[in-house]
């Protein structure tokens, strides 16, 4: 089990550009057929959907004509460090493969959701009751993910299916697997982006666009300072959506937050 | 009067109620636990959707009520350290009872735990595909274990029942496994002091959860070591709030006013301890860790249901308070004012269990997201039901025809003569 993600080549990550995002939705509707999420038994029941991609409506609190708003995609942040793996008692999850993509292993999960508990983001879901598709629906389902059952927890893996279609292309094509230029693999919901907003690919790799967006002055991560290292980034050229991506203290500036001494223990 | 039909099982030379007024009894809290049952199938057949958890409230009553019981029925490991490894050995009077609180509260943690799981079926895991850097994996691994402990030492006080004891190698099994009952003291003393330290471990780790995390020392997050000192310091307390129930609803005494208050004040010692840590605990993560977060103390309490109230009732009325009652010999030898105290702590001690899991999880950590108010369905209510139910028709049967209480006869020569 892997508790940093810097020993790895390759490290999937994304940036989300908040001022490009319109909150279309777009991304959920995409992620939820590529990965056959099960339709939800009651809809209005929020706390219980089958998300992996949730995206949030942010508000800087001020009246017409100052107030703005700004659309947050929040897929899981795949952690350099996190939280959710070192706490699962059956390595149901694990940030070991190259690519540093935490993974979820449905055959091992015993449902007990502490890995769910651990996570900040609410990124974990869990099949509360059985997946059923309703008469005609299950023409929807794609073969690239399996299903689950009732009673496992699930999660965004950035479509990982597509990296192995990706890495399979490339040794027909003759070339490295494990240099795949950009573009080679993009998870549904970046590719489905009218915007753009959500851009894709390696962040140890200069030449990949998600690197420069990723070491821009504007990006920051979501709850950076707990020491979870996230490896999506969120790009903004206004200071309001910069306070929410953080808990500061009072005259505390978002540029320079302080990290907390998270994840020591186990 | 008539000798009642399970006359010849009941304890040698020991005075029962009638057997009908049993029966009653049983029936009684028998269907409370045939609910439970009811509610178990339920969940199995339907799945968690029937409860009221959801993707927010990963944990609810379920995990609730088990670190309760769990931390409840510590006055097993506890009371055997005492008197086994420390030897202090007045708690001959009430060992029996005390592995038959924890027997009881084991067990029926286990089987709730086994409705908390989304696939119970693969609950092995945990010892096929162990993680070692998981708290978890210590509790299953533990408290499994444990529960082995609780039932060897309870199968000598089974043996003894009068009928059973008559046959000869019964009886010299019986005899031997008290001879090494030490051992399994500290067996369990030592399997018990680390699931309980890792269920508080396991919050302790969370450190993107600020309700929760806590520093510590080496790999242990703080929270360990309160669990610990807090189960040791509720256990005995309630071991004496049980004999006290057997007492009322039997109408006899079943061991003397000095071991009670000597256990009253075991508890209070320990309570003591805990309290110490505890403040100094609390103090440290609401000026240094939660600032280090980037979150004041304020922000992590919410409205009533989350209210600070929660954090004073748990700390002051239902800890510092008992805690003096239990340490002032003026006070705690006012059966009032004993009897509330050990009732204070148990209610406290259940209480920190109840928010360091829903108050933990209900606290928002993004900022924009938001509080959650997390209510139990009768699917969580009725287990928890079913296990008090369970504890009621061990100890009602344990009573009536094992010799629990080694003063009994002798307490209540007088009145019967």
């Amino acid at each position: 089990m892997a508790g940093n993600a810097s020993h790895f080549k390759i490290r999937w990550g994304m940036a989300i550009d908040l001022d490009k995002c319109t909150g279309c939705g777009a991304c959920v509707v995409s992620c939820q057929v590529e990965n056959n999420n099960a339709p939800s038994m009651d809809g209005d029941d929020k706390l219980r959907t089958v998300n992996w991609l949730k995206v949030y409506r942010l508000e800087n609190g001020k009246t017409f004509p100052d107030a703005d708003v700004a659309y947050l995609p929040r897929p899981c942040m795949q952690c350099g460090n996190p939280s959710c793996v070192p706490v699962c008692p059956v390595v149901a999850t694990d940030k070991n493969e190259e690519g540093g993509i935490v993974s979820q292993v449905y055959p091992r999960c015993i449902g007990c959701r502490y890995c769910m508990a651990a996570c900040p983001y609410h990124s974990r879901v869990f099949n509360w009751f059985d997946p059923v598709w309703p008469k005609g629906m299950e023409k929807t389902l794609t073969p690239f993910t399996s299903t689950r059952p009732r009673g496992v927890v699930e999660k965004c893996h950035f479509c990982h299916h597509r990296w192995n279609m990706a890495k399979e292309k490339a040794r027909k094509d003759g070339l490295d697997p494990m240099s795949l230029p950009e573009d080679a693999y993009i998870p549904a919901c970046a590719e489905v982006c009218p915007t753009g907003a959500l851009v894709f690919g390696d962040l140890n790799n200069h030449d990949h666009q998600v690197y420069k967006l990723a070491h821009s002055p504007y990006a920051r991560r979501l709850l950076e300072r707990l020491g979870g290292d996230p490896q999506v980034y969120y790009v903004s050229r206004r200071e309001w959506v910069w306070k929410q991506l953080d808990n500061y203290l009072p005259g505390e500036d978002p540029a320079h937050g302080t990290k907390a001494k998270g994840g020591a223990h186990g | 009067m008539a000798r009642p039909i399970d006359y010849e099982l009941f304890p040698e030379r020991l005075e029962r109620g009638s057997f009908f007024t049993f029966l009653m009894w049983l029936g009684f809290w028998g269907v409370l636990f045939l609910a439970g049952i009811y509610a178990a199938y339920v969940v199995f057949a339907e799945g968690l959707g029937v409860t009221g958890l959801n993707n927010y409230f990963a944990f609810g009553l379920y995990i609730t009520f088990d670190l309760a019981v769990i931390a409840l029925g510590a006055g097993a490991f506890f009371s055997g350290l005492l008197k086994y490894i420390l030897k202090m050995d007045d708690l001959k009077n009430v060992i029996n009872l005390t592995v038959i609180g924890g027997f009881f509260c084991y067990s029926g943690a286990m089987l709730i735990l086994t409705m908390e799981l989304g696939q119970p079926l693969r609950s092995w895991f945990g010892f096929w595909h162990p993680n070692v850097h998981s708290m978890l994996t210590e509790v299953i691994f533990c408290i499994s274990c444990y529960l082995g402990v609780l039932i060897i030492e309870f199968v000598p006080n089974v043996l003894e029942q009068k009928q059973l004891n008559r046959n000869k190698f019964v009886h010299a099994f019986a005899h031997n496994m008290h001879i090494f009952m030490p051992l399994f003291a500290g067996l369990g003393a030592f399997l018990s002091t680390f699931h309980q330290g890792s269920l508080g471990g396991m919050y302790g780790v969370m450190f993107a959860r600020p309700f929760a995390f806590r520093e510590g020392f080496f790999i242990w997050p703080w929270t360990f070591f309160l669990f610990v000192l807090s189960a040791a310091a509720s256990g005995p307390c309630f071991s004496m709030l049980i004999v006290k129930c057997v007492e009322l609803c039997s109408g006899r005494k079943m061991t003397t006013w000095s071991i009670k208050t000597l256990m009253g004040r075991i508890s209070g010692t320990m309570l003591a301890v805990y309290l110490f840590f505890k403040i100094i605990d609390t103090y440290h993560w609401a000026v240094n860790t939660l600032p280090g977060m980037g979150l004041t103390f304020d922000q992590v309490f919410w409205g009533v249901i989350y209210g600070k109230w929660l954090l004073w009732l748990e700390i002051v009325i239902l800890g510092v308070i008992p805690c003096i009652i239990l340490l002032t010999k003026s006070l705690r030898e006012t059966p009032f004012l004993f009897w509330a105290a050990a009732i204070m702590n148990c209610l406290g001690i259940s209480l920190n269990r109840y928010s360091v899991t829903v108050q933990g999880l209900a606290a928002p950590v993004m900022p924009f997201d938001t509080w959650e108010i997390y209510v139990p369905r009768w699917t969580e209510v009725l287990p928890s039901i079913m296990v008090i139910a369970y504890g009621v028709l061990i100890v009602s049967l344990a009573y009536r025809y094992l010799p629990v209480f080694p003063q009994e006869k002798e307490l209540n020569a007088k009145a019967e003569a």
